[in-house]
């Protein structure tokens, strides 16, 4: 029997995992997709949140403020890209000005540092393409950029090289109680038996809580649409500006990425199923428009792609995360939207202390590495370094994405490390080829060529993202297939 | 501090206008050049364009394009040209030295007296145009479902719809076809195709593939794999009109968006780009903004038609030899060609009269498709050359020569816009 099994393999699950592969127990993260951080964690702001607009008291407030501090450590162990560039909310109008007060009210009984009311101007000058309708901003210097699904993936990759296992491509659709745990059925049909369950569903979280306890919650999911602008537009601003929040969220934002681009989103629509990841032209149209108040010059003409992602919020307010109601050993980590990503860390510390106390004695290894193996990002090293890295393995010498500047060498190292990539984009999420302006134009046929070698299967096997997303269909008349 | 290898020439692109460049350069007595390559083999984007149609004007037959590319990879071997392959230009600096990578070699830094730019262009991205819907598994831009296609020996799809009418997008539905799939229908958001007449009636009128002018996609669904395109009409503001959709069951899209020249490395080196073309500002001699760097082939701006590629290429390398023996006159251009009424760019911008040969070719797209029109270059008032067009169209690229003795004295604009014919009585 597996002692812990955490379902799901999110920024949460994974995270989890992390913290859990610092104890002496067998520890299984089980995902549907084929790739970890393939569901919210792949779409978002990806903003580490200052913590200034939760309502004190509640689990968002507490951990959002814990999680925004802990990741200065966490991205430094796990070498995840990671930037305090500080955060602005502006407002427009005199009448906005009792909400921004607010936050900055909210902002400090959350325990939020360094909170500070600027004056137009003074916004200006930090941000000179920002409209001159603002009024006032509050300013936050602890807010940052991350690379969410870079969390993920080595948080996975470090639980992994500490022992943890992880199973791709495994669907929960049932669960049952058995004698001192729980038996996972999953859609392959064999059966996962573990003495506690961890469930990091996402979206799909209310469904995995009600094959094991009484519905208490139900998550309604939200969308958010995004537009990603190319690298040539990645300084517009240098901070993440938002728009005073309403009661829908936090609004419309303009931010820099952590890997040079400019992101402008998202808005906020309830939408029927977990499924419904598509952007549509209305909403990208209002997103525009909304962000067009805060900065009127962003030049639209450098959109390189849209996407758009699902918050999973819960009918209850606020996070949910406990043990269930009657189900000893099952875990909730549920209803994690906003700012999930940014609480993320904290949230992991916090149930494995549950979990440690569930067993009563679990024993920290010795041997734990905080540290993950560093990957190389060859375009960044010093001339000299190149050309030792060249020797050392040639494949570094060849370049496969044009745009990112990414070498052979670097992928196939993403498909052999510990939770390493098995799909395009996977290799995508890991290393960004294809996602700089030609958005795989070139490099993909390479990309495919490369995972076939290195995993062992035909070209046609290949897939993009998930099981049934074939990218090859057949072969040509003349093709002997590859 | 590593060494530095030093060259007369060193030529960026192995593609037909990196190979003519190079050849001509060597005719134009540089011993010492080197091409540099970053795929596997010669011959760029020919390579994956195994269909006919390369090679009408400079050979007077019509070849492939593997097969155009190797009459020029031939002469360069006979003649001796060094060339590297694997080997990517990574960096290029005003001082015309370049950084590379190779499997084989490694890391190096190497000086040229002249370098020629000959990247090639690159596909608009979806993104870049922006469909809403969903980012399933079968969308692909028309040059990447060839290379899988022709070079791979991998069918992309089974039922395809086509977006953008440049000439790769009707070459593929036309390849498409014959491998067994269904092309379902070609949307151009534009009134007009933007690829050639020819490849109209070849591509898309011989297989019964419906060509919607005015049309654009405004919904991609599926999940995992395409699984539906919705497109529809748009009004002069392009924006979809509601009621005038269509639906097509398919897997597959193919993007034929437009082209894009390749000038990260001419950025890093400072030089100085044209907004409508995208590729760097040019003189008579090919020669960018920075002294001795010279481009040629669609870095420069986005051919047609390989036959001028090579055209261009060879002007590139014969004054890339003539600098680097000193022969150039530098110094401020004599003249600066404007694109004028109905004219969206000209190709070169600048003039210095005293290096030209013979002539200058002047080569320029129209704005919008019209007929029966004078293309008319002009100084001040003065008419220097007039060509009457029966049609023309932004699709086909138009070129004028002037013999250099109409130029000679002659500093300030050279106006090049469509006029009007005079009705002659
Ligand atoms: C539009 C938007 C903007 C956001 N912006 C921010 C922000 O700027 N800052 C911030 O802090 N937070 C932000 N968030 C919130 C943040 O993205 C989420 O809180 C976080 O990603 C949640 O991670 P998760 O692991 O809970 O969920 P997910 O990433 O969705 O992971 C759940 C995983 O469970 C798997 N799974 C589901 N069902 C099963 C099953 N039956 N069997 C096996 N596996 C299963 C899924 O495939 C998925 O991989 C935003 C969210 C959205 C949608
Ligand atoms: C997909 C496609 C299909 C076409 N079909 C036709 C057709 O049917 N008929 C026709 O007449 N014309 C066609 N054309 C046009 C014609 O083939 C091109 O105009 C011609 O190939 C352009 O030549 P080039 O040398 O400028 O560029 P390319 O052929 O693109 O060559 C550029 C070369 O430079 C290399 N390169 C780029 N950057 C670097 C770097 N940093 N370091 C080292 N090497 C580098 C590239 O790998 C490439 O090999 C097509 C063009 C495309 C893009």
């Amino acid at each position: 029997m597996i002692d812990i099994t955490i379902i799901g393999g999110g920024v949460i699950g994974c995270l989890i995992g992390r913290e859990l592969s610092r104890f002496q127990v067998k520890t299984l993260l089980v995902e549907k997709d084929s790739d970890v951080a393939n569901g919210t964690t792949k779409a978002n702001s990806a903003i580490v949140h200052a913590g200034f607009d939760c309502k004190p008291g509640t689990l968002k407030g507490k951990f959002n403020v814990e999680g925004n501090a802990m990741y200065d450590r966490i991205c430094g162990e796990l070498s995840v890209p990671f930037k305090r560039n500080g955060s602005l909310v502006v407002a427009f109008s005199e009448e906005e000005l009792p909400e921004l007060h607010s936050l900055e009210k909210k902002g400090k009984q959350n325990g939020v540092p360094g909170l500070e009311l600027l004056s137009g101007d003074e916004v200006r000058r930090k941000e000179p393409r920002l409209s001159k309708t603002i009024v006032e901003a509050l300013y936050a210097p602890t807010g940052g950029i991350v690379a969410p699904w870079d969390l993920a993936i080595a948080a996975a990759e470090n639980a992994m090289d500490n022992g943890m296992e992880l199973r791709l491509d495994t669907e929960v659709v049932n669960i049952e109680r058995i004698e001192g745990g729980y038996r996972l059925l999953t859609a392959k049909g064999d059966a996962i038996e573990t003495r506690v369950a961890i469930n990091c569903a996402g979206l799909y979280s209310d469904h995995i809580h009600n094959m094991v306890a009484e519905p208490c919650f139900k998550i309604i999911p939200r969308r958010g649409e995004y537009f990603v602008l190319d690298k040539s537009e990645g300084n517009h601003v240098s901070h993440t500006i938002f728009q005073c929040p309403t009661p829908n969220g936090k609004g419309i934002l303009i931010s820099p990425s952590v890997h040079g681009n400019l992101i402008v989103g998202p808005n906020a629509e309830q939408v029927e199923n977990p499924d419904h990841v598509e952007t549509t032209a209305a909403g990208l149209n209002a997103v525009r428009e909304a962000a067009t108040k805060s900065s009127p010059d962003v030049a639209y003409a450098a959109v390189i792609t849209s996407f758009a992602g699902l918050r999973s919020t819960p009918d209850t307010g606020d996070f949910i995360i406990g043990e269930a109601k009657g189900a000893p050993g099952f875990f909730d980590v549920a209803g994690i939207e906003s700012p999930g990503l940014t609480s993320a860390p904290a949230i992991a510390v916090h149930v494995a202390r549950l979990v440690r106390s569930f067993f009563g004695n679990l024993t920290f290894k010795t041997d734990f590495n905080p540290v993950r193996r560093p990957v190389v990002h060859f375009s960044q090293l010093p001339n000299e370094a190149k050309a030792a890295r060249i020797k050392k393995d040639p494949r570094f010498g060849r370049i496969v994405c044009r745009c990112e500047r990414i070498t052979e060498g670097e992928i196939v190292d993403a498909i052999h490390r510990n939770a390493g990539a098995t799909t395009v984009d996977g290799i995508k999420r890991r290393l960004r080829p294809g996602m700089g302006r030609c958005q795989g134009g070139f490099c993909g046929p390479r990309v495919v060529e490369i995972l076939a070698r290195e995993l062992h299967i035909p070209m046609t096997e290949v897939r993009k993202d998930r099981p049934a997303s074939v990218l090859l269909t057949g072969v040509t008349k003349m093709g002997a297939g590859g | 501090m590593m060494s530095m290898n030093t060259y007369e020439i060193i030529i960026v692109g192995g593609g037909p206008a990196g190979l003519a460049a190079a050849i001509e350069a060597h005719k134009g007595g540089s011993q010492k050049i080197l091409v540099l390559e970053r795929d596997r083999e010669l011959g760029g984007i020919l390579m994956q364009c195994i269909h006919n149609g390369f090679g009408l004007h400079i050979f007077r037959e019509e070849l492939t394009g593997p097969e155009y590319a190797e009459r020029f990879i031939r002469e360069m071997e006979s003649l001796g040209i060094e060339y590297r392959l694997d080997t990517m230009v990574l960096e290029l600096r005003d001082d015309r030295t370049v950084d590379i990578i190779s499997s084989e070699h490694g890391f190096e830094t190497l000086q040229a007296k002249a370098v020629v730019l000959a990247m090639g262009c690159r596909e608009r991205a979806r993104g870049a145009i922006n469909i809403p819907g969903t980012r399933p598994a079968g969308i692909y831009s028309a040059g990447a479902a060839q290379r899988f296609v022709n070079m791979e020996g991998l069918m992309v799809g089974k039922r395809v719809v086509v977006l953008g009418s440049g000439d790769i997008g009707l070459i593929m539905a036309r390849r498409m076809t014959l491998e067994g799939a269904k092309v379902l229908a070609v949307a151009e958001i534009l009134p007009y195709s933007g690829g050639l007449t020819r490849n109209i009636v070849q591509c898309l009128d011989d297989y019964d593939i419906p060509l919607y002018l005015s049309h654009t996609i405004t919904n991609i669904e599926g999940r995992d794999r395409v699984e539906g395109i919705t497109i529809a009409k748009v009004d002069a503001t392009r924006q979809p009109i509601p009621g005038t959709e269509i639906h097509y069951d398919c897997d597959t899209l193919l993007l034929s968006v437009g082209l894009i020249p390749e000038n990260e490395l001419s950025k890093s080196a400072g030089i100085r780009l044209d907004p409508v073309t995208g590729g760097p500002v040019v003189n008579e001699c090919m020669e960018t903004s920075v002294a001795g760097i010279f481009a040629c082939g669609n870095v420069v701006q986005v051919h047609d038609l390989v036959d001028w590629v090579t055209e261009e290429a060879r002007k590139a390398g014969h004054h890339a030899a003539r600098f680097a023996q000193g022969q150039l006159k530098e110094g401020s251009p004599d003249l600066v060609t404007r694109a004028g009424h109905g004219i969206r760019y000209v190709v070169p911008h600048t003039i210095r009269v005293g290096n030209l040969e013979q002539e200058v070719d002047l080569m320029m797209r129209v704005t919008e498709p019209c007929k029966n029109k004078n293309l008319v270059v002009r100084h001040g008032e003065t008419l220097v050359k007039k060509v009457r067009k029966v049609h023309l169209t932004p699709g086909e690229m138009e070129s004028i020569k002037i013999p250099v003795e109409k130029l000679q004295g002659l500093s300030g604009e050279l106006n090049v816009c469509l006029e009007e014919v005079a009705h002659e009585a």
